[in-house]
Order: structure tokens, then C-alpha cells, then sequence
């Protein structure tokens, strides 16, 4: 029981900071798909990070190394949609998926480059983190890390900045009718960078947090298994509102986290169930969901539409 | 420099635009990729893009070239199935990422029925375009009644095909590897017990085609029907009411249902023709027993995705994707061709999701060469920033 509690704080962390991530690209105006990227270039940053640092430094220091690590590489990256978005007027779909494909495959580049570099009969797509991970945790032997306090700290904050600061409240009006927003003297093309470069923060954030979650060795080829969409799935089912999408997350976090666990529990596995149900139930669920809540949606009125001074 | 009017007016043409706009982002992902080579190895980043781009000219012997070559095509034929799939939905503007999984539904169907059921290779074809279409459809379906993304449930439907695919081929792997049986086998049980025995019925015909490849076995009827397919799209879009229909419903679903036309109904259909196509792709590949399916994979093929850069390098148009197909599969073997030591093998992928990138940019590369032909003035105004 207590490591399905683990499991599900996990993963709901990574849901719920990438959800955000995605909430406040959305907010201001652009569509981020590309979320899935995003979070494996932070867990890239993360993980070479972890691999070069010398393992003797205080515990504190690692932790904001490697937090500030991921966040840097999932900022950079998501610069790559800001641009092509904000200032060509790309199709956000079509860079958000190109995206997707890039940061798998570079990752992959990069890492077994490294890895060949080391040694050359060493073609693998694997960066191990085991000794650094230890920093990580609250108590030796339980997955409770300090990511999920940085999670519950950054959710606060979000809310807090989205509802109750002027910078939030502007970029909220970017997505819903920036022609009314430049109107009153506000910058769009700021506010939805802005907005893109907080999402890749908190995806690239996430990304790392992904990839610690009971392993300690990442194959970069995997990417990361569709959680970036499961993240967006998040999104839509807590609303675009922060409070609802962690209590989304949460949910999400459960379910993805039986799959991990469920040979733990005499009931689950009495019903003699292939793991491969366990494995895609997070997916089902959030089909489920996505049915169940998309048809009175809540998206900001103006996302995926490139901002043109021109038109009404 | 001096342009002559004549050479103005071909700058103007949309169709030549987008081969100039398509060429760029091949130029400008090499590019890039040549980068990634360079910082890795220096000393021999040259020799390695010339390998990726040479592919099967890298064999020295002709013969063996020539085989290769029909290799490369044997992978291009799904691709170009995978490419239709994800340009016809996005005519009707929809943006198929899941023809990963109506792929791997295919595959699942044709491998299934190849050496669970032992059916003949043309039943096998109709299971995968089927059980594309069916998945292709509930995308559709969701997208049309309930609004949901297709984007996100097609995803979501990649992850849950691979793994039903992976469940319900279990039933049919070899017990000493990963992988299922060849389709050349099938599975029959004598007396209770299980045995396997040689179905060849289940492999695609060769019609002759191998003989041009210096006897390739793989090659065969997936070529030219391929071929074919795209040319009934072509078809299909351009020249057909139905076509009309979906292409309007796409550019305007509201004034679409305001003319009479079932703007739902067309959703679901464009999918499931959609998912049909990248269905069928799966058993242009896996009925020709060049691939088996490995069960413990846990990521989706990328072969659909692959299926979005030839789409979109095709400037969408489902001919041009014929040679667009074919050019990302060749750098993607080309890949291949790199010394393992050195140089990972997806440099490749970098490059075609490079050149997915840059595909969004096209519009902005067509609007301003067409606003700085405006400004050359040697023209009036005419048919403005077309699109393809």
C-alpha cells in the first residue's frame, strides 16, 4: 500500500507540473503539444547533469542543480515553438508534433554519443543516475522525494500567479481575445512568449521528475511514453484551472502508478489480468475522460490561432 | 540579379512554390544534421551525411545496389500509405498523428491472421485495413460527437493499439525469440497439440517486380498498388464530389453543414479511411515477411510518424508524396549505413523530424516571397499567398 501511495505522489507530481506546464502555454494563447518534448529535453538536462556532477556535494545543492538543469533545457527547447509559433505563425499542431519527434531523436543522438564517445562498443541509449538519485529522497529505501514539495510549492505558486497577479491576469486575456488585450497596451507577442517559456520550465521540470521515478537509469530512445499527452489529457479534465488539475493528476497519477505496483495487491492480481491492461489503463482512463469532459470545453478562446494585428 | 518576367511568373506558381519551400526544408534539416555530425566527429561528418544520403549506393557492386535499392522501396511503399493517411485527414482538417497506431493495428490484424488463422494474403490485407479503419474511426467518432481533441485520443489510441497488438500477438510468437512466427507459417493444432507448418499463400505476390531488383524476394504487388493508391487519392480529393465534400468540411465545417452536407458523418469517414490507409501499409510491409513483429516492444513503429514528414515534405499533395515517401525512407535506411562506433543511427530520425519542422514554416516562406515579388512591382496583384 505504501508504495502505491508513493507511486501514485510520483507520478501525479510529473502529471501536475507538465498540466500546468501545458495551462499556462494554453492561457496565453498557444496550443503546446510539443509538451512531450519538452519533457525529455529537462530530462536530458537532468540526467547529464546528474551523470557529471560530483556525487559528494551537499544534498540541497544536487537537488537545485539538477531542478534548475531540467528547467533551463525544457525552456531552450520550447523556444524552438515559441519562434516558429509566435513569430512565423507555424501551425502549432504541426512544430508542437515535429517537436515530439525531435526530442526523442535527439535525445537518443546525443546520449549514445556521449555513450560511444566513453566507449565505443557501448551503442546504448542509457544515462544511470543511481548514486545521485539517493540525494533526491526524503528517507533511504521509500520513493517520497523532494520533487513532490517542489510540485505542491509550484502549484501554489501558479495558482496564485494566474488569479491574482496583474502579469497572470494579462496573460489570461492573450488567450482569450488578444486583439482586446494589445488593445489596453499589452504586449501578445511577450505575454505568449511568456507563456510558452513557463511550460517548458515546468515540462522540462517534469521530465525529470519522470525519469527518477523508481528507476535510476533512463533509455532515452523510449522518450517518454506518451506522458506528455497524458499531461494534456490532464489538463482538459481539470479545466485549465490549476486547483482541478491536480486533483486530475491525482487521479491519472493512480491509475499509471497500478501498473507498477499491481502484483502487490492480492485482489488485482487474483483477477490474473495480463500486465498489459495495467499498462494501458492510463490511457483508456484518459480516453474516458477526454470523452466525458471535452464536449463543454473550457480552452481558451484564441489558442492555436497566431495573433494578427489585423484582423478583428 | 536579373529575373526575366517568364522566371517571375513560375516564382508565382503555387505548385512550384511548395517544391522550392519542400527542398529547403530538405536543405535546411541536412544542414542541421550535418551539424549534430560535425560536433560529434569532426573527421569524418562529410563522409558520413554523403553515406546517409548515398544509402544503397553505398554497395559498390551494381547488383547489390540494386537489391538494396528494392529494400529501401519495399520499406517505401508503407510509408507512402502512412504519408496518405496523415495528408488526407489533414485536407479535411484533421491532423492524423494516430496513423502510428492504425499502423500497428494493421499489423496486428495481418499478422494474426497470416499465422493464427492461416488465411490467404488478400483476406490478411482487408483484417489490417480494417482494423485500421475501425481505429482510425473512433478517432473520428470522438472528434465528431464529442468533441475531443483527435490529436490527444490519437495518441492515446497509439499507446493502446501497441499494447493490445502486442497481447494479441503473444498467441502467435516463436517461443525462443521476441518475435512472431514468419507469415510464411501458420499455426494448427493436430490432435491437441500445436504445430506450425509453411503457409506461403500468406505473402503478398511478386508479379515479376523482383526480377528488376536482382531477385529481392520482399519486392512485389505492395509497389505498385501503393502507387496506385496514391493516385486514387489524388482522385479522389481533387476530382470527386466526396472529395469536394471532405475538402470543404475541412476548410469550413459550419458553412460545410450549412450547404447540406453531413459535417459529422464526414469526420468519422475521413478517419476511417484515414486509419484504412495506414492499415493497409502495415500488410504492404509485414505480408511481405521482410519485418516480424517483436511483442516486447514498447514503443510505437515510426513508421506513421515517418508517414507525417513525407506528408507534409509532399506539399500534402498525395503524388508529390510518391517521391517524398521515398526520399525520407531512403536517408532513414541511409541511417543505417553509419558506423555504429561513431555515429548513432538516428541521426536520420533528427533529420525527418527536423524537416517536419521546418514544414511549418512554409506558409510564412510563401507569404513573404509572394509579398517581396509584390514589392518588385514588375507584376500586379494577382492570385495572392496560395496555399497548398
Amino acid at each position: 500500500m505504501i508504495l502505491l501511495i508513493q507511486y501514485t505522489l510520483v507520478f501525479t507530481s510529473v502529471l501536475m507540473l507538465v498540466a500546468l506546464g501545458g495551462c499556462f502555454s494554453e492561457h496565453s494563447g498557444v496550443i503546446n503539444i510539443g509538451l512531450e518534448g519538452i519533457m525529455v529535453f529537462g530530462a536530458l538536462g537532468g540526467a547529464l547533469v546528474m551523470k557529471y556532477l560530483p556525487v559528494g556535494l551537499p544534498g540541497f545543492l544536487f537537488f537545485i542543480i539538477c531542478v534548475c538543469a531540467a528547467m533551463l533545457a525544457g525552456i531552450l527547447y520550447s523556444l524552438l515553438l515559441a519562434v516558429a509559433a509566435i513569430d512565423f505563425k507555424a501551425d502549432q499542431t504541426l512544430v508542437g508534433t515535429a517537436m515530439n519527434l525531435l526530442g526523442t531523436a535527439a535525445a537518443t543522438v546525443i546520449v549514445k554519443a556521449i555513450n560511444t564517445a566513453e566507449n565505443p562498443n557501448n551503442p546504448s541509449s542509457t544515462i544511470q543516475y543511481i548514486a545521485a538519485k539517493k540525494h533526491f529522497l526524503f528517507v533511504d529505501g521509500y520513493e517520497f522525494n523532494w520533487f513532490m514539495v517542489l510540485a505542491v510549492i509550484l502549484l501554489i505558486l501558479s495558482t496564485v500567479i494566474l488569479y491574482r497577479t496583474r502579469f497572470g491576469l494579462r496573460l489570461m486575456a492573450c488567450g482569450e481575445h488578444p486583439q482586446a488585450a494589445d488593445s489596453v497596451g499589452i504586449n501578445v507577442r511577450k505575454m505568449r512568449y511568456a507563456g510558452v517559456i513557463i511550460s517548458g520550465l515546468l515540462g522540462g521540470l517534469g521530465g525529470l521528475v519522470y525519469i527518477t521515478a523508481g528507476v535510476s537509469e533512463w533509455k532515452f530512445e523510449n522518450g517518454v511514453a506518451g506522458f506528455g499527452f497524458l499531461a494534456l489529457a490532464v489538463m482538459i479534465f481539470g479545466g485549465w484551472k490549476p486547483t482541478k488539475i491536480a486533483l486530475a493528476a491525482l487521479l491519472f497519477g493512480l491509475f499509471r502508478s497500478l501498473s507498477n505496483v499491481y502484483t502487490g495487491f492480492g485482489f488485482l492480481n487474483s483477477l490474473n489480468l495480463p500486465s498489459t491492461v495495467y499498462n494501458m489503463l492510463p490511457y483508456i482512463i484518459s480516453l474516458i475522460v477526454l470523452v466525458l469532459f471535452s464536449a463543454n470545453s473550457a480552452a481558451p478562446k484564441a489558442e492555436g490561432i497566431p495573433y494578427d494585428k489585423g484582423s478583428r | 540579379m536579373q529575373k526575366s518576367p517568364n522566371r517571375e511568373s513560375l516564382l508565382r506558381k503555387p505548385g512550384f512554390q511548395t517544391l522550392l519551400a519542400s527542398l529547403l526544408c530538405i536543405v535546411l534539416g541536412l544542414l542541421v544534421g550535418f551539424i549534430a555530425l560535425l560536433i560529434i566527429n569532426p573527421s569524418g561528418a562529410g563522409e558520413a551525411i554523403m553515406d546517409i544520403m548515398r544509402n544503397f549506393l553505398n554497395y559498390s557492386k551494381r547488383t547489390t545496389q540494386i537489391k538494396n535499392l528494392g529494400n529501401t522501396l519495399v520499406k517505401t511503399a508503407p510509408l507512402l500509405m502512412c504519408s496518405l493517411s496523415v495528408l488526407f485527414a489533414y485536407k479535411v482538417g484533421l491532423f492524423n498523428i494516430g496513423a502510428a497506431g492504425q499502423y500497428v493495428a494493421g499489423a496486428g490484424a495481418c499478422i494474426y491472421c497470416a499465422v493464427g488463422l492461416g488465411l490467404p494474403w488478400f483476406v490478411c490485407m482487408l483484417a489490417s485495413i480494417l482494423a485500421g479503419a475501425v481505429v482510425g474511426a473512433v478517432s473520428g467518432a470522438l472528434k465528431a460527437y464529442r468533441n475531443v481533441n483527435e490529436v490527444i485520443s490519437c495518441i492515446m489510441l497509439n499507446w493502446i493499439s501497441l499494447y493490445l497488438v502486442n497481447t494479441l500477438l503473444s498467441g502467435v510468437k516463436n517461443p525462443t525469440s521476441p518475435y512472431t512466427y514468419s507469415v510464411t507459417k501458420k499455426l494448427v493444432t493436430v490432435d491437441g497439440v500445436q504445430q506450425v507448418v509453411d503457409h506461403p499463400q500468406a505473402l503478398l505476390p511478386q508479379l515479376g517486380i523482383q526480377g528488376l531488383f536482382n531477385n529481392n524476394k520482399y519486392v512485389g504487388l505492395a509497389l505498385p498498388l501503393a502507387i496506385l493508391l496514391a493516385v486514387c487519392i489524388w482522385v479522389l480529393l481533387s476530382k470527386t464530389r466526396l472529395g469536394y465534400e471532405l475538402r470543404a468540411t475541412g476548410l469550413n465545417k459550419n458553412a460545410a453543414k450549412y450547404c447540406g452536407m453531413q459535417d459529422r458523418h464526414n469526420i468519422v469517414l475521413t478517419m476511417a479511411i484515414a486509419g484504412g490507409l495506414a492499415g493497409i501499409g502495415a500488410s504492404m510491409l509485414y505480408l511481405t515477411g521482410f519485418e516480424d513483429w517483436s511483442v516486447t516492444q514498447s514503443s510505437v513503429p515510426g513508421m506513421g510518424f515517418n508517414g507525417i514528414a513525407a506528408a507534409f515534405l509532399g506539399g500534402l499533395n498525395p503524388i508529390a508524396s510518391i517521391f517524398s515517401s521515398f526520399f525520407i525512407q531512403h536517408i532513414t535506411d541511409g541511417g543505417a549505413q553509419l558506423d555504429k562506433q561513431v555515429y548513432p543511427a538516428e541521426i536520420s530520425s533528427l533529420i525527418s523530424s527536423l524537416i517536419i519542422y521546418f514544414c511549418g514554416f512554409v506558409l510564412f516562406f510563401k507569404t513573404s516571397l509572394n509579398r517581396w515579388l509584390d514589392r518588385r512591382g514588375e507584376k500586379p496583384l494577382t492570385d495572392k499567398g496560395g496555399k497548398a
